[in-house]
């Protein structure tokens, strides 16, 4: 009986001892990638053609990230990425505020103000979910020349605000829906109205839900490239649509170590924000409804 | 403090059709209940009354002006929800004070008469608490906080203890009835428990499927009640209708009982009308016994009746006893130990109290 016991122990152990070890493999595997981005982007270029690649650098320069964040050239200019990041936050903050905001009015609308075709009016916007970005281009190229917003920054938080609402309308109906009818029929005979309610009821309670819309927003947004490189050219363009030119220049031997400081560059801001927030993120999807 | 009058009131959602035609006038001051199972509409027309459904017909009055469409926040009411609807971000405080912010009643004002809510209910020290941080008796007075600091014409509550359990019900109960004594606002309170609406009301409208059964004080909609569907829906345990036919003799009218096998039991002296005695004699009735109507006999004849006794059931105070009479079973409220299990009893019955009822209609004959 003792025997079995401790061997029955042991099984445990061991089975504990394969399942961390398995996780540790796969995460290092996982993490290869910016292993290799981060170290590549602190070599000197002699050492990396010298053939060490995965290994630690021998000494230390952030050369590469000075010059791919000021110098790096992008085939029209060599002023480096800053002008782009700066094109990507001009054109994500508004979009993510834009789209998040819009997002948040209309579930409040289709949970709590529900109207004749309400339902169906959700249903399209569903729809919206599962339209590839391909299928929009074009009709979106024409808007964006009708409004003689083509090739504009402003034209790209359109975009990514409209392709946004989407998303963000799912996220907040889905949230909303579990908030109780009542603490709106206990606000309406206070004597609240409309926007009142939305702002000081159902805004207050809906924190953990805008953390994952404005994160969800920021990456996609962030991170896109097809709309960038569609709707803007040159000057406006946003930091994926540069990267990409940085990386594509070739002049003399290529700076592996400029490339993959500029895609650390690229990269940060979500990385930043997923450490920062991740929490949130997590938290907010699995929030349940509001109990009054 | 007003009035209520509700006029012929119908409610359709879409095709179906929820109230039917309820009429309810109270006076100031009144306390009205609205009974009834759930489904049958209560709700929906506390929610027309305070403005947060549209009147598909008909008119409601407040203090003698139509309401129908006028906005919630135009009533002049107060309302008390069934999950407290408290408004989860802010504290007690802020809950209290929400509504006198959007009146733009001045802060020291709001402060003064927050406070004196929270006195009046003993929540002073939960005024900087969070819904979540409260229990569900506390939720109750919170919520009572809000409607109170309005200072209504009309407090509208809306099944306000059914989350509670018992013990604490029967308290928050009595608050309610205190409140409505120290403030004299008329009240309309929506419950399916008919042991709130006896306690709390001074006017108890039966409903059923969107049709009010009975408008009264609830010691007549207890005594004299309009239908067996009232008969059955108040009163604990409830009144015992047995199917009997009616006879007149020289003192007035009899229900004559078919027992099997043996000459059938007769009951004398049921309190109707002479022209209802001829008008149903020899008529098919149910007749109506509330349990505490029958004693024990004290041997003498008279209006007894003898029966087996079934089964005993012990409260405390009394015992139940439960036999059959024309083939339903009837349940008597006795002293202790006074009757005994499968063994015959002779019991009274006090006639002046006995409720007569068609059999084909189930309404009451007077
Ligand atoms: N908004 C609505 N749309 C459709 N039907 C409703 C709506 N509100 C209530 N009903 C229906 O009306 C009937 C009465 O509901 P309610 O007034 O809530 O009953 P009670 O409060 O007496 O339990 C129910 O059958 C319910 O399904
Ligand atoms: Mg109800």
């Amino acid at each position: 009986m003792a025997a079995n016991v401790r061997s029955r122990h042991r099984q445990h152990a061991t089975g504990r001892a394969l399942i961390y070890g398995g996780l540790l493999c796969l995460a290092a595997f996982y993490l290869m990638p910016l292993w290799v981005i981060i170290t590549t982007s602190v070599k000197h270029l002699d050492e990396i053609y010298a053939g060490s690649f995965i290994g630690l650098p021998k000494e230390i320069t952030f050369d590469a990230w000075r010059s791919a964040w000021s110098e790096a050239c992008n085939g029209t200019a060599c002023k480096g990425l800053k002008p782009y990041f700066i094109n990507s936050l001009i054109m994500v903050v508004p979009a993510v505020i834009l789209s998040t905001g819009i997002g948040a009015i209309n579930g409040y609308v289709i949970t709590k103000w529900r109207f004749p075709g309400s339902n169906f009016i959700f249903g399209i916007l569903l729809f919206g979910c599962f339209l590839p970005f391909q299928a929009v281009i074009l009709p979106m190229a024409q808007t964006l020349g009708f409004l003689g917003l083509a090739g504009t920054l402003a034209g790209l938080v359109l975009v990514h605000t409209v392709y946004g609402i989407a998303f963000t309308t799912l996220f907040f109906r889905n949230y909303f829906v579990g908030v109780p009818d009542e603490l709106v029929k206990a606000a309406q005979i206070d004597g609240a109205g409309f926007m009142r309610i939305f702002v000081s009821i159902m805004l207050p309670t809906a924190l953990p839900i805008i953390v994952v819309s404005c994160i969800w927003q920021f990456t996609q947004i962030w991170n896109d490239y097809l709309f960038g490189v569609s709707f803007t050219a040159g000057e406006n363009a946003p930091i994926t649509v540069a990267l990409n030119n940085v990386v594509n220049v070739s002049m003399g031997r290529k700076e592996y170590n400029v490339d993959m400081a500029a895609a650390m560059i690229a990269g940060l801001p979500t990385l930043i924000v997923y450490i920062v927030a991740g929490r949130y993120f997590v938290r907010g999807l699995t929030a349940g409804a509001v109990k009054g | 403090m007003a009035t209520l009058e509700i006029d012929r009131v119908r409610k359709s959602f879409g095709s179906v059709e929820v109230l039917k035609g309820v009429s309810i006038s109270i006076a100031d001051g009144d306390f009205l209940v609205l009974l009834g199972p759930s489904g049958c509409g209560k709700s929906t027309l506390l929610s027309m009354i305070a403005g947060l459904e549209s009147v598909t017909s008909g008119e409601i009055r407040i203090a003698n002006d139509v309401v129908n469409d006028l906005p919630p926040k135009d009533r002049d009411i107060a309302m008390v929800f069934q999950s407290y609807a408290l408004y989860p971000t802010m504290t007690v405080r802020q809950n209290i004070e929400f509504g006198m912010k959007i009146r733009g009643v001045q802060p020291a004002e709001r402060a003064k008469a927050t406070l004196a809510a929270a006195e009046m209910l003993q929540m002073k020290h939960l005024l900087d608490r969070r819904p979540s941080q409260l229990s569900g008796g506390q939720r109750q007075r919170v919520a009572m906080g809000r409607a109170v600091v309005r200072d209504p014409k009309l407090f509208l509550f809306d099944e306000p203890l059914s989350n509670l359990d018992a013990k604490l019900r029967v308290d928050m109960r009595t608050e309610i009835k205190r409140l409505h004594q120290r403030l004299g606002t008329t009240i309309v309170y929506v419950t399916h428990d008919q042991i709130e609406a006896m306690t709390l009301a001074t006017r108890v409208a039966v409903m059923k499927d969107g049709v009010v059964q009975q408008l009264d004080d609830p010691q007549v909609v207890y005594d004299r009640p309009a239908n067996t569907y009232v008969a059955k829906f108040v009163g604990s345990p409830s009144m015992s209708l047995i199917p009997a036919r009616l006879a007149v003799d020289g003192a007035g009218a009899v229900a004559v009982f078919d027992i099997p096998n043996e000459k059938p039991a007769r009951i004398s002296g049921i309190p109707i009308a002479k022209e209802n005695a001829t008008k149903f004699n020899g008529q098919n009735v149910l007749v109506g016994i509330r349990p505490e109507l029958f004693t024990v006999s004290d041997g003498k004849p008279g209006r007894t009746i003898s029966v087996h006794i079934d089964v005993v059931e012990p409260t405390g105070p009394d015992t139940l006893a439960l036999f059959q009479i024309g083939g339903v079973e009837v349940t008597a409220r006795v002293p202790p130990k006074t009757v005994e299990a499968r063994k015959s009893a002779t019991l009274t019955v006090d006639t002046t109290k006995i409720v007569l009822f068609d059999a084909v209609t189930e309404d009451r004959i007077d």
